[in-house]
């Protein structure tokens, strides 16, 4: 089935070609941002290698008056600054499409297409003309491609230039020569080409009311927000922006006005185990503390994570999930820690997971994260991913309810505990599985010497069965309380009553509703559950109960997500089927609409 | 196997301290050690020390990783809180704790195993970070409840029970300690409670990381002849390179120390210790002589104990990292929380 369209007026997708560690990066978030200030619904993503300069990187633009931002597939505007990848970057563009190039050298006569529009400008030429010094001219000959793109797409001029104004408000040198280079670029296309470009921008007003942000600095600032005082980690991609973020954010949130000192404290760790440690016994002191890590820090953390859900310690962890197994690709994203991280260690061991699908959902998310860990008195891992938490997504404006305080859980003061008897620090007095603790220093008889080691109520050590037994039973219990606390799924009914639903957690969100919109279109009508936590609440059985084949749409090669539904819950296994792709970049909507497409053809035709 | 909680008996006229506790008030559980173990002597010293230091036991933190030496701090102090971690990460846990909630006393206890071999890492780091705590190595050559294998500390030439002869160079945690650059490094023997609980106070008033290897051995897999960490060898070539006194603050300096044979160091909250020098040329100030003088004596084959290097002026973590003077469990969420207004000032960034 043929779903690869014509881009249009405000929906378009461009991808910019350039080699990384030569300022490209710059030049591409000013476009995305101008088309933003537009008012158009955009989003841009970065394609980049693990190495620091030299190495060939994308940016692709997606672009799309109703709001869609997962990936098309599609390339109607592509700029190939990189001659090492011209020849596939040329292949890449689709039928009808546009290819700017930099003229400055010659290009080989075999590369065309007819079915492309193929436009060169002497962006080098240009720049090395009116520039000084070799770092000026590579900066502006990517500036300059923002001027060609203005041309060829209408982009409007007094966005750009307000832009750069708040970009350099320091440097006004700068925004000459930035603006001066634009002007190149711009006046190059007008002159020699016919501009605008039939597939434009028009203005709109769809951007109000909504910010340009990446998951890690919304899942930092959710921390900030939720209170949390400490944070231990120890760097690794996609996760280092987490933990920058943090520190920004505290450095200018979190300073005494009075003595300069600060009200958090960042610990960057000797390693992740070192990270996960003290993040224990941070809180197991009573802060909010967390760490954030990908998938090779989680496999380290594990000793600790089972320690944590055994002991009864609430952290928060995000795992900012790249493309497995081991080192894998680093800069490039997956869904592939789902079953290593609901079962993080050995023995009987579960742990509660969230599964934020944008950045709003990772700012949101984390301050629940930080609730659910001490209601629960567990470790939480927020399921992040490199798409969410590294690119920039365009969201509704992040809210703050100042009415908001944080759930404590149950924790027991001095005067509480005075009026004890006796303290048990895991003892179920409620019946909920989840027991009182205390904070160190508070009281005398709040103290128990915790462990990792078989132990009874009061924390001691333990080899009797009944005991050992009663402790987890009771964690047991606890995690079915859980199942009520967790952020329940969002379910998106189809206009008919149907017997198809599909299932999805996380970054997968964008692609599949979209693809679910075209498939409505196309009369094939489909339910769409997005889970947002496991344990796996009633809503998720009720929806596999309801529908005679369910999709399930994750990125990694496993069926993981399918697994852990199977295991989970009450569901034949040939009445889920898998919609898998996990090749390092985020899932695209075609993808999910021809899985479903053609599953739903063929069991029409049998 | 049960385990029980020790009876807290009070005795009339028992003697207290200036918080109105008793010794036992110090105590924890009933040791599940093997009668004899070098490690329950620690205990004791560290009970000892506690309540002489008039330290309300529930503002102590006690740590630990895995091993008999790590399962000790079940037997000193059940009103402290304590965390039992998994094997050789506890420096990670106590960093955690120290971190947001400095005014309590952090105490780990671990063992060669526990922090030569696995844990090297974290007890490198931790020493790095100059993390406030006391930091107790219960030094056995061997790893005791795994049932007697050679340790990471264990001596070139020192015989297993099953007659194995170790080749390997041990790791010194001493030497290490000097070398990664501690502020606090003292060996002690828990066969000599005398030594053993003034360094005990020293280390939990020094503000930073306070190595304490201690000599401890194992009556069960590490006691016969042709070992060297057996309570024979231990006596017979144990040598004081400082005899070491704990000041309290309130307590004034006596005459009877001399000019030249002995320095005071200044804790941090007025405490001060003096430090005999058993022979002149040792300077517990200096770390390249203090280095070579072990070094020397090692090579005898003196196990040379003593509070043997401070450094009172290096900052901890916390000065280093600039932290608030409060505790950060105690920040009131309200100084936290940026608010609803902040955040929508901040958002004009992001458009
Ligand atoms: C990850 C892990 N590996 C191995 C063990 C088994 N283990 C328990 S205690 C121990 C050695 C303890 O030796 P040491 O720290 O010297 O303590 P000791 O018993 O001698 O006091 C080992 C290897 C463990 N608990 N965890
Ligand atoms: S095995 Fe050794 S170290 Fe362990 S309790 Fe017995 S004597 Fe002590
Ligand atoms: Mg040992």
């Amino acid at each position: 089935m043929e779903i690869v369209e014509k881009g249009g007026i405000n929906d378009l997708v461009i991808k910019l070609a350039t080699v990384n560690g030569t300022g490209s990066a710059s030049a591409n978030s000013l476009l995305m941002r101008a088309i933003f200030r537009m008012g158009i619904p955009v989003m841009g993503r970065n394609f980049f290698p693990s190495n620091i300069q030299g190495l060939p990187t994308w940016f692709e633009i997606r672009v799309n008056h109703r709001g869609h931002l997962s990936r098309s597939g599609r390339v109607d505007l592509m700029v190939a600054m990189n001659a090492e990848t011209y020849r596939q970057d040329l292949a890449d563009v689709t039928a009808g499409g546009t290819l700017v190039y930099d003229s400055t050298w010659p290009r080989g006569t075999t590369l065309v297409r007819d079915d492309v529009k193929i436009l060169g400008v002497p962006l080098a030429g240009m720049c090395n003309e009116a520039f000084t010094g070799v770092r000026a001219r590579i900066l502006m000959k990517n500036i300059a491609y923002v001027g060609v793109l203005a041309a060829l797409l209408d982009v409007d001029m007094d966005v750009l230039r307000t832009l750069l104004e708040e970009t350099f408000a320091s440097k006004p040198k700068l925004v000459d020569a930035n603006l001066e280079a634009i002007d190149l670029g711009y006046r190059y296309a007008t002159d020699h080409f016919e501009c605008p470009l039939e597939t434009h921008l028009t203005k709109l007003d769809k951007t109000d009311e909504h910010i340009l942000i990446d998951g890690n600095t919304a899942a930092a600032l959710g921390c900030v927000y939720a209170g949390a005082t400490f944070a231990a980690w120890y760097p690794i991609t996609p996760s280092t922006s987490l933990m920058d973020g943090f520190r920004n954010f505290c450095q200018h949130f979190r300073k005494d006005e009075d003595t300069g000192k600060n009200r958090f404290c960042i610990v960057q760790a000797e390693d992740e185990l070192g990270a996960i440690g003290m993040v224990i016994g941070a809180g197991w002191s009573g802060a909010r503390a967390f760490t954030a890590t990908s998938g090779p820090g989680v496999s380290l953390m594990n000793e600790f994570l089972g320690f944590a859900y055994f002991a009864e310690v609430p952290i928060v962890l995000f795992d900012v999930q790249r493309a497995g197994p081991s080192t894998g690709m680093p800069t490039r994203t997956q869904q592939s820690d789902i079953l290593s991280c609901a079962f993080a260690s050995h023995g009987d061991t579960r742990h509660v997971l969230l599964f934020p699908a944008n950045p709003a959902e990772c700012f949101s998310l984390s301050v629940e994260a930080f609730d659910l860990a001490e209601r629960l008195q567990t470790p939480v891992i927020v399921m992040s991913d490199l798409d969410i938490g590294m690119n920039d997504w365009m969201c509704p404006k992040l809210e703050w309810n100042d009415e908001y305080r944080p759930d404590r859980g149950k924790v027991l003061d001095a005067e509480a505990l005075e009026k004890l008897p006796q303290f048990l620090r895991y003892q179920d007095v409620d019946g909920d599985g989840i027991c009182h603790r205390t904070y160190p220093g508070v009281h005398p008889k709040g103290g128990y010497f915790t462990r990792g080691s078989g132990h009874n109520e009061s924390a001691r050590y333990t080899e009797k069965p009944d005991e050992y037994q009663q402790v987890m039973e009771r964690l047991q219990r606890k995690f079915k309380t859980a199942t009520a606390l967790v952020p329940k799924p969002i379910l998106a009914n189809a206009a008919q009553a149907t017997p198809w639903g599909v299932i999805t957690i996380g970054g997968c969100d964008g692609a599949v509703r979209e693809a679910v919109e075209n498939l409505g279109a196309k009369g094939v009508h489909i339910d769409y559950l997005r889970i947002r936590a496991f344990p796996f609440g009633a809503e998720v059985q009720a929806f596999l109960d309801g529908h005679e084949r369910v999709f399930v749409v994750e990125q990694n090669r496993d069926a993981q997500l399918k697994s852990l539904l199977s295991l989970e819950l009450d569901v034949e296994k040939d009445r889920l089927v898998s919609i898998l792709h996990y090749s390092g970049a985020p899932l695209d909507w075609p993808t999910v609409f021809t899985g479903i497409f053609e599953q739903v053809k063929k069991s029409a035709a049998a | 196997m049960t385990f029980i909680a020790k009876p807290k008996i009070s005795y009339a006229g028992q003697p207290k301290n200036a918080l109105g506790l008793s010794m036992h008030d110090y105590e924890g559980t009933i040791s599940t050690l093997c009668a004899g173990c070098g490690h329950d002597s620690i205990s004791a010293a560290l009970i000892q020390a506690f309540y002489e230091l008039e330290v309300a036991p529930h503002k102590v933190t006690k740590f630990s990783g895995i091993g008999c030496s790590s399962k000790t701090p079940a037997y000193f102090m059940s009103s402290a809180h304590g965390i039992n971690a998994v094997h050789g990460r506890m420096p990670a846990v106590a960093t955690g704790s120290n971190a947001v909630n400095k005014s309590l006393y952090c105490i780990g206890v671990s063992g060669d195993g526990d922090s030569l071999s696995i844990g090297l890492g974290q007890f490198a780091h931790a020493l790095r970070r100059n993390l406030n705590m006391l930091y107790i190595i219960e030094n056995n050559g061997v790893y005791g409840l795994t049932k007697g294998q050679f340790s990471a500390s264990a001596d070139v030439g020192t015989k297993a029970k099953k007659g194995e002869v170790n080749e390997q160079q041990p790791i010194d945690p001493v030497i290490t300690a000097l070398g990664l650059g501690g502020t606090f490094i003292a060996r002690g023997f828990s066969g000599d409670k005398e030594q053993l609980v003034p360094l005990i106070k020293a280390g939990l008033k020094h503000e930073g990381f306070a190595v304490l290897d201690v000599l401890s051995p194992c009556v069960t897999f590490n006691d016969h002849e042709d070992s060297t960490k057996s309570y024979a060898h231990t006596r017979q070539n144990f040598h004081r390179a400082t005899r070491l006194d704990f000041i309290p603050p309130a307590e004034p300096i006596s005459a009877q120390y001399e000019e030249g044979e002995s320095i005071c160091v200044n804790l941090h909250g007025g405490s001060n210790v003096m430090l005999r020098k058993a022979g002149q040329e040792y300077d517990p100030t200096d770390r390249a002589r203090a280095f070579a003088y072990i070094e020397q004596h090692q090579k005898r084959g003196e196990i040379v104990t003593g509070l043997l290097y401070v450094d009172a002026e290096r900052e901890d973590m916390h000065t280093l990292a600039n932290t608030i003077d409060e505790d950060l469990i105690d920040v009131a969420f309200e100084d936290l929380c940026p608010g609803s207004a902040a955040l929508a000032d901040l958002q004009e960034r992001f458009r």
